[in-house]
């Protein structure tokens, strides 16, 4: 069924960091698992000192196409995104047009199959347009061709309470998952960074923590009451991880994503006033950066989701107030959870695993992701060298975008190959070939 | 010293130093020839993206009698929507051969950017910038002090600090560049600053300055104050709730009639009152406030080209090494200095 993809044999790969097994990936699954398998003409890969882990799953990515291909588009950014581990992503909705029709995320879908370097899942907007006034055509978009599962209003918070509480029930007719952005609006008109000491300083705009504390504190009562699916966004901060914590323990249906550079910088570093620091939510403290790690490592956070979010240059090359907000995450979140996450103590690799895999695909409804790396499995896995140190260098990256906020900065971790569907997106640490979805050119994309 | 940005990292040697300079070239403003050659052949730019008539005529001021060439570049509403970038015109006045760039910018750390990166060579002086800091208007506050605080004493204000000196700072807090500046240049010279503000303007974290803040003004002038420092406030702030009406803010927090009274009541007869300008009255300060002898409104005019001079000669004469950690001191004052922080 799937030509392109060949017989691989990994051998001697440390299964999630546990015992060293081999891996025989054949016709698009995990064949056989074991030690000193045989596999006639099969590639053999030596993945001693490797640890073998399941194809990343990104919950939170700008592919910024349709609209803005001049920072990315899906071809590029899907090649980043298979370089830094990853299998799948999803495609948030504030592209130009916005994803709130069947036919732009079926663009997207169909764009995504054409590339082949990963599942490109796209979100539905929650809203037509973005613009939190009346809902989008959420059940058409969940019947495409796209099957979209996680719906968002990413970049703006769906902040009228009752169009939220209509948005989580109606998405039940589906198994869908609203994924809100908790910002509270008229508590961060014109917001430049978080709101505290630094930016008294600095006299730039607060952030304050409540406008985000609040909106899901809001939220998590509304999906009890509805008994419906919650999912927060870029969580940033330890009021935030107590609540989250709290509405699961009242059962609350709530799941909830921190992304790398909240897990590791602080709001010291606007003192600079380099743009590339720019982001929403803003970087925290370091208190809270000590949280959000907490939180991911108890269960409360679930899953790690990068807010990849590429710019081109001159939107960043100007005055703080003036730049966008984001950063590329994509190639640098696996070096990034190692540092945090794995080198402090704080979890294992069979941990990295469930955040940034399993739960992931769970939340986005993803039968063929985030599985075991079991025979007959689907062989999305990719091979990991944790004793790999590398300096980050933005110019080297797959991604358009050069607003990497780790620039210089060196870090643990690389991919050394990443299988999509059995196939080896990534070989070596660099590229080899897309995998060749029979259906790309039927979906009529260009 | 390669750039004036802030105040906030302007060592104690280095701010004496300015103020020092600055009272030579005050010396040069009484002279019948008011100009030196000292910049002759030297380009300054004048980089205003946000109008300021008062501090962009008081540069000019400061480079022409110092003899350099001035570049006026008005560059209002600048940005990547709107027209050219920072970046771009930097490059533009690279290329013209700008020796200093006198820049004004309604966003915080524009300046910090310009001598960070590569766009330009020149040296910076921020002239304001977003509400984040204005340097040169803290430095002529503390010039202004400085003589007042010196006369007291019956000394020279050369090398001198204003150590002792109780400083009340009121009004918009939160929006304001002078306030920041002021309250950094101030504990480097071991002033004692208070904040006077309703809660609404002043920035979450004020509680981490190096000062006391005070809700209330009656209470702040009875504790005792050698100047008190009112800041402008817009009266458009009613309309975004941080006070309910331009007249509550003036009974509360506004130098009234009844608060210059009771200056004079409490028999602080030394005491300063100051504005940065331009004034509100009525709202912030009252006319008869204004134009008390107690006002020094109009010799921090005067004093600001003084220290302009002062910046722009240190920064452009060639010598940017740091003075000593703790300057020789001319006059071993009742104010003496306190340890560089």
């Amino acid at each position: 069924m799937a030509a392109t993809t060949g017989t691989y044999l990994i051998r001697g790969a440390s299964i999630l960091g546990g015992e060293p097994a081999d891996l025989l990936v054949r016709g698009g699954v995990i064949a056989e698992t074991g030690t000193g398998l045989q596999a006639e003409g099969a590639t053999v890969i030596d993945a001693a000192g490797l640890v073998a882990l399941p194809g990343m799953v990104d919950v939170h990515t700008h592919l910024r196409e349709p609209g803005r291909e001049d920072a990315e588009t899906v071809e590029t950014g899907t090649r980043a995104a298979a370089l830094g581990g990853y299998t799948a992503v999803h495609a948030m909705a504030n592209s130009t047009p916005v994803a709130d029709t069947a036919g732009v995320v079926e663009q997207v879908f169909s764009l995504g199959r054409a590339a082949g370097w990963v599942d490109v899942r796209p979100v539905g907007a929650v809203t037509v347009g973005l613009a939190g006034e009346q809902l989008a055509e959420l059940g058409a978009m969940a019947d495409s061709r796209a099957r979209v599962r996680m719906f968002s209003d990413d970049g703006i918070c769906v902040h009228d309470p009752l169009l939220m509480r209509r948005a989580l029930e109606y998405v039940k007719a589906f198994d869908g998952v609203v994924a809100q952005h908790a910002q509270e609006p008229r508590l961060t008109a014109g917001a430049q960074m978080n709101e505290g000491e630094v930016s008294a300083v600095l006299g730039l705009a607060g952030w304050p923590a409540v406008a985000e504390e609040s909106i899901i504190a809001r939220d998590v009562l509304l999906a009890q009451h509805v008994g419906s699916r919650l999912h927060v966004c870029h969580v940033s901060t330890a009021g935030s991880v107590e609540i989250i914590r709290w509405a699961k323990g009242r059962g609350i249906n709530v799941t909830a994503e921190v992304t790398p550079h909240h897990l590791l910088l602080t709001d010291d570093l606007v003192r600079s006033y380099d743009s590339v620091f720019k982001v929403n939510p803003p970087l925290r403290t370091d208190a809270d950066v000590q949280a959000l790690r907490a939180g991911l490592a108890d269960g409360t956070i679930d899953v790690v989701g990068t807010d990849h979010a590429p710019h081109p240059s001159e939107h960043k090359e100007c005055e703080w107030a003036q730049a966008a907000m984001g950063m590329t995450g994509l190639e640098t979140a696996l070096s990034v959870v190692q540092h945090t996450m794995i080198e402090t103590g704080l979890m294992t690799w069979a941990d990295f695993a469930r955040v940034t895999s399993t739960a992931a695909a769970r939340i986005g409804r993803l039968a063929d992701q985030g599985r075991p790396l079991e025979a007959g499995e689907p062989a999305n896995v990719i091979l990991v060298d944790p004793a790999a140190r590398w300096t980050v260098d933005p110019f080297r990256m797959a991604t358009m975008g050069r607003n990497s906020p780790f620039k210089g900065r060196k870090l643990p971790g690389k991919v050394v190959a990443t299988f999509f569907k059995g196939h080896p997106t990534v070989l070596n640490g660099e590229l080899n070939t897309p995998y060749a979805f029979t259906d790309a050119t039927a979906a009529g994309v260009a | 010293m390669k750039h004036l940005l802030s105040t906030e990292d302007l060592s104690l040697a280095n701010a004496i130093r300015i103020l020092d300079t600055a009272e030579e070239m005050a010396a040069v403003g009484d002279r019948e020839v008011k100009k030196l050659p000292a910049l002759r052949g030297r380009t300054v730019v004048n980089l205003f993206f946000e109008d300021s008539t008062r501090t962009r005529i008081s540069f000019e001021a400061a480079a022409k009698r110092l003899s350099a060439d001035v570049i006026n570049f008005a560059a209002k509403g600048s940005s990547v929507s709107k027209g050219e970038s920072l970046k771009d015109t930097a490059q533009t006045l690279s290329a013209m051969g700008a020796d200093a760039v006198v820049i004004r910018h309604w966003a915080s750390g524009a300046p910090h950017r310009l001598a960070a990166t590569d766009w330009i060579d020149a040296a910076v002086i921020n002239a304001g910038d977003g509400t984040h800091e204005h340097p040169t208007q803290a430095l002529l506050d503390a010039f202004t002090m400085r003589r007042h605080w010196s006369r007291l004493a019956g000394t020279g204000s050369e090398g001198t600090d204003l150590k002792g000196m109780r400083v009340a700072i009121a009004g918009d807090v939160l929006h304001s560049r002078v306030a920041r500046s002021n309250v950094w240049l101030l504990r480097t010279l071991g002033a004692d600053v208070t904040l006077v503000a309703p809660p609404t303007l002043l920035p979450i974290g004020v509680e981490k300055w190096p000062c006391k803040v005070s809700y209330n003004m009656d209470e702040t002038l009875a504790q005792g104050v050698d100047a008190v420092m009112m800041l402008r406030v817009q009266g458009e702030r009613m309309n975004a709730s941080f006070f309910p009406s331009t007249r509550e803010y003036s009974r509360r927090w506004g130098f009234d009639d009844n608060r210059l009274r009771a200056l004079d009541t409490l028999g602080m007869k030394d005491t300063i009152i100051m504005h940065p300008g331009p004034m509100n009255r009525g709202l912030e300060i009252s006319a008869a406030a204004a134009d008390s002898p107690r006002s020094t409104v109009l010799a921090q005019v005067r004093n600001g080209v003084s220290v302009r001079m002062a910046a722009l000669y240190l920064l452009l004469s060639g010598d940017t090494r740091e003075p000593a950690a703790t300057p020789a001191l001319a006059y071993a004052g009742a104010h003496s200095t306190k340890e560089s922080n």
